[in-house]
């Protein structure tokens, strides 16, 4: 359907695209790899590495396991009840974590479970010493759960909600009751999906960065990822560093291999215009379980959101936002994010028009189907690569080159750029599929290409998704820790920096105000990307 | 009170669509419930079966008011268009849960699950799943759970609407002969004048939430039988 020209540029930008990937990504293991060889070698049969790599294994396997066991009643509750008023605000309420920075979320954590938190407070006074910890094992669980639950409970609700209509109807009639259509509707479909929600999950804890360098620290409670910064921002230990990469960049493939071996979520439609009729769970104990345990979540969620919003309207926050370190904060935060954002659409542009124009072709080569599959692959290479291991390797690099801090914020920028990648793709490649679908034989009988195509066809169309995947590989950038962490300075100072070296220097009131201002920005570009996403609505 | 199904005066809202239903459905013949799409065929199919509950009105089935009655209860069972198996169950288990909705099944049970699947000339099949069978097999294992659970009233909601035009006929020629072999009432909603000729004894037509007309297959048919006018394209 693409003339060749259109082909030809199609594959070209993605080639290029595949190239300064393999490139940036490259130069960081390279450099990692050619890096005192021996020295890392014996650091990585160190009892200490060893141990860390066992936390790290253990706290995401643990969180693992929390978000789902409390996910599942928590979306089989809500799919139980499609319609009840304050339905949809759950929903938005589900998706809020996904858009919050993790730091800020740290933050509310902290006000609702922390030592001078709103629930110790109360457990205190009710005559316990200090119930529950926010720090070590016990705040990074607590930490990945209330990121990981809402996740777990839309993904889950999304296949309950695929179900056909005709699956709860015919339950009704055939005498059903909940244990019945636990065992023989609902599990079977939320079985499929579970290993891989649970590989998606883990993949985020073992990975997770901001959360246990706030709420865990020191040997007994560390991850790869935080012992890679400690060993070079505290102990400048490259060797230390680069072993710890090496388990985690290990860690991080063997997750993906299993979850890409993973059964694919079923593709069971809902039948087209019937409306889902729940008539189990009518009883007052169903009920009395359905709003408990959808209460029990909401407060879970809600209440560090809420204690984020009291805690930072309680700060000055005029004071705040009008000082030279927040603007000097929020100009880089906005450049870097604006840049990364600009970069990652750009490239899942091209990546997917390649793959597209390669598709394209009757009967492709062996080498345009290796470049299709190379292309797919490009996109996840960061999942593998986490950012701060592509930190450390470009910092043992441009270290060669004298000042690493003249050079940090365009490699903050493309560190972001890659982390947004896939989630770029995942938002751009179904909305580019199907217009091309839709309009790509009547274009090409009406002879419409080239500018004139883009301008009349395709941007009409594709305006809204490209904004989506702008506004969440913005949020990404502006929320994001893990980067700066290594390069942050007097120099280089971003909003999620100023509010970590704003904690870390006790002034907690300063660090609640900066932490909602973020917060805001990153939920209102959140939001912005979903409006009027009627499938997030409704997942 | 009459055998077959009665609606008395039954009412019911649904947002933007009102529904008014006063009927008499014979027993032991087929109506076919015929009308244009949102007329409310689905609405009054739903409601016999209780998936719908009337804001007034009642509901009798087989002499006994089921007005209030969850679907499980009431003698009736139901065959959709589409998803009539569990996707992820084998066909021997889509089957049983027509028998034992908990799967708890004796000797004799399983071996009427094995007659049921052989009068529908799925025998063998038990074991397969449903997205190994065409929608002609699916149908027929739908059918035989339906034959199974033996109930007086069998509700067909456009069973064949996603078969051709084969398959249509072998599956009317087996409603027909269940029908004759049960003598139970089937309601069964379709768009096909030729499938009412085929299989139906009575029409209801719905129109605008209501019942139009209530007739036989004869008058139904008859309204039809003048060729259309080349230049009006009236009947």
């Amino acid at each position: 359907m693409l003339t060749t020209a259109e082909r030809r540029r199609g594959i070209g930008a993605g080639l290029t695209v595949l190239a300064a990937v393999i490139l940036f990504v490259g130069t960081a293991v390279v450099t990692l790899l050619a890096w005192d060889g021996d020295q890392s070698a014996s650091r990585l049969f160190s009892a200490y590495t060893w141990s860390i790599l066992r936390f790290t294994l253990l706290q995401a396997a643990l969180s693992t396991l929390l978000s789902v066991v409390f996910a599942i009643p928590v979306a089989l509750a809500l799919a139980r009840r499609p319609r009840f008023v304050g339905r949809a605000w759950i929903l938005r309420l589900m998706a809020l974590p996904m858009g919050l920075p993790a730091l800020v979320g740290a933050l509310g954590l902290l006000g609702v479970w922390g030592r001078q938190g709103i629930l110790n407070g109360w457990l205190t006074t009710a005559g316990l010493e200090q119930p529950v910890s926010v720090y070590g094992l016990s705040g990074i669980l607590l930490a990945h759960t209330f990121f990981n639950i809402p996740l777990a409970v839309r993904l889950l609700l999304a296949v309950l909600e695929r179900l056909p209509a005709e699956y709860w109807l015919l339950s009704a009639s055939l005498g059903m009751k909940p244990v019945s259509i636990f065992r023989f509707v609902e599990w079977p479909a939320l079985a499929r999906i579970v290993p891989g929600v649970a590989g998606l999950i883990f993949m985020l804890c073992a990975t997770s960065f901001t959360l246990v360098l706030v709420l865990g620290g020191g040997p007994a409670a560390t991850t790869l990822e935080v012992a890679i910064y400690q060993a070079l921002r505290f102990d400048f230990d490259p060797p230390r560093a680069i072993a710890l990469a090496f388990l985690q960049i290990a860690v991080t493939a063997a997750v993906i291999g299993l979850i890409a071996l993973l059964p694919a979520a079923t593709d069971t439609v809902r039948t087209a215009g019937r409306k889902v009729l729940r008539l189990d769970g009518r009883s007052a104990a169903s009920r009395l379980w359905d709003g408990l345990i959808i209460a029990i979540a909401v407060i879970f969620v809600a209440s560090p959101l809420l204690s984020v919003l009291i805690a930072g309207l309680r700060a000055d926050l005029w004071k705040l936002i009008s000082g030279p370190r927040f603007i000097q904060a929020a100009t880089t935060s906005l450049v870097i994010a604006v840049t990364a954002a600009v970069i990652a659409v750009s490239a899942s542009l091209a990546i997917i028009t390649a793959r597209q124009a390669i598709r394209d072709r009757r009967d492709p080569v062996l080498a345009a189907r290796l470049l299709s599959a190379s292309l797919a692959g490009t996109s996840s290479l960061v999942l593998v690569v986490p950012p701060i291991i592509l930190g450390t390797g470009w910092f043992l690099v441009l270290r060669q080159f004298g000042n690493v801090a003249a050079f940090a914020p365009y490699l903050v920028a493309f560190i972001n750029a890659m982390m947004a990648l896939p989630f770029a793709v995942r938002v751009l490649e179904p909305a580019l599929n199907d217009h091309r679908h839709q309009t790509a034989r009547l274009a090409a009988a009406l002879g419409i290409a080239g500018p004139a195509k883009w301008r009349l066809i395709d941007l009409p169309i594709l305006t809204r998704p490209i904004l989506t995947a702008l506004s969440f590989a913005m949020a990404l950038s502006l929320g994001d820790l893990g980067a700066v962490a290594l390069f942050g300075s007097s120099d280089l100072v971003t909003l999620p920096w100023l509010v970590y070296s704003t904690l870390s220097s006790y002034r907690t009131n300063d660090a609640d105000g900066l932490a909602l201002i973020l917060g805001m920005i990153c939920l209102a570009l959140t939001i912005l990307g979903t409006s009027g996403d009627k499938e997030h609505e409704n997942a | 009170m009459r055998d077959g199904i009665v609606l008395d005066k039954v009412a019911l809202n649904l947002g933007t669509a009102d529904f008014d239903f006063d009927c008499h459905i014979e027993a032991g013949v087929i109506t076919a419930i015929a009308g244009s799409s949102g007329a409310g065929k689905s609405t009054l199919l739903n409601l016999i079966a209780g998936f719908e509950r009337p804001q007034s009105g009642r509901i009798f089935i087989a002499g006994t008011e089921q007005t209030a009655s969850h679907p499980s209860e009431r003698p009736v069972s139901v065959v959709f268009q589409d998803h009539n198996l569990f996707a992820h169950l084998d066909i021997f288990t889509n089957v049983a849960l027509g028998i034992s909705p908990s799967m708890r099944l004796s000797s004799q049970d399983r071996d009427r699950v094995e007659n049921a699947l052989s009068r529908v000339s799925l025998a063998g099949f038990g074991k397969r799943m449903p997205g190994s069978l065409s929608g002609g097999e699916k149908q027929r294992a739908a059918f035989a759970r339906a034959l199974l659970r033996n109930k007086p009233v069998l509700l067909l909601d456009e069973p064949f609407a996603s078969l051709d035009a084969d398959l249509r006929l072998q599956m009317s020629a087996l409603i027909l002969d269940l029908h004759t072999e049960t003598a139970n009432t089937v309601v069964m909603i379709t768009h096909d004048r030729e499938e009412i000729a085929r299989i139906a004894d009575r029409i209801l037509h719905v129109e605008k939430g209501q019942i139009a007309t209530d007739e036989a297959k004869a008058d139904y048919l008859s309204r039809f039988a003048a060729p259309v006018s080349p230049l009006s394209g009236t009947v």
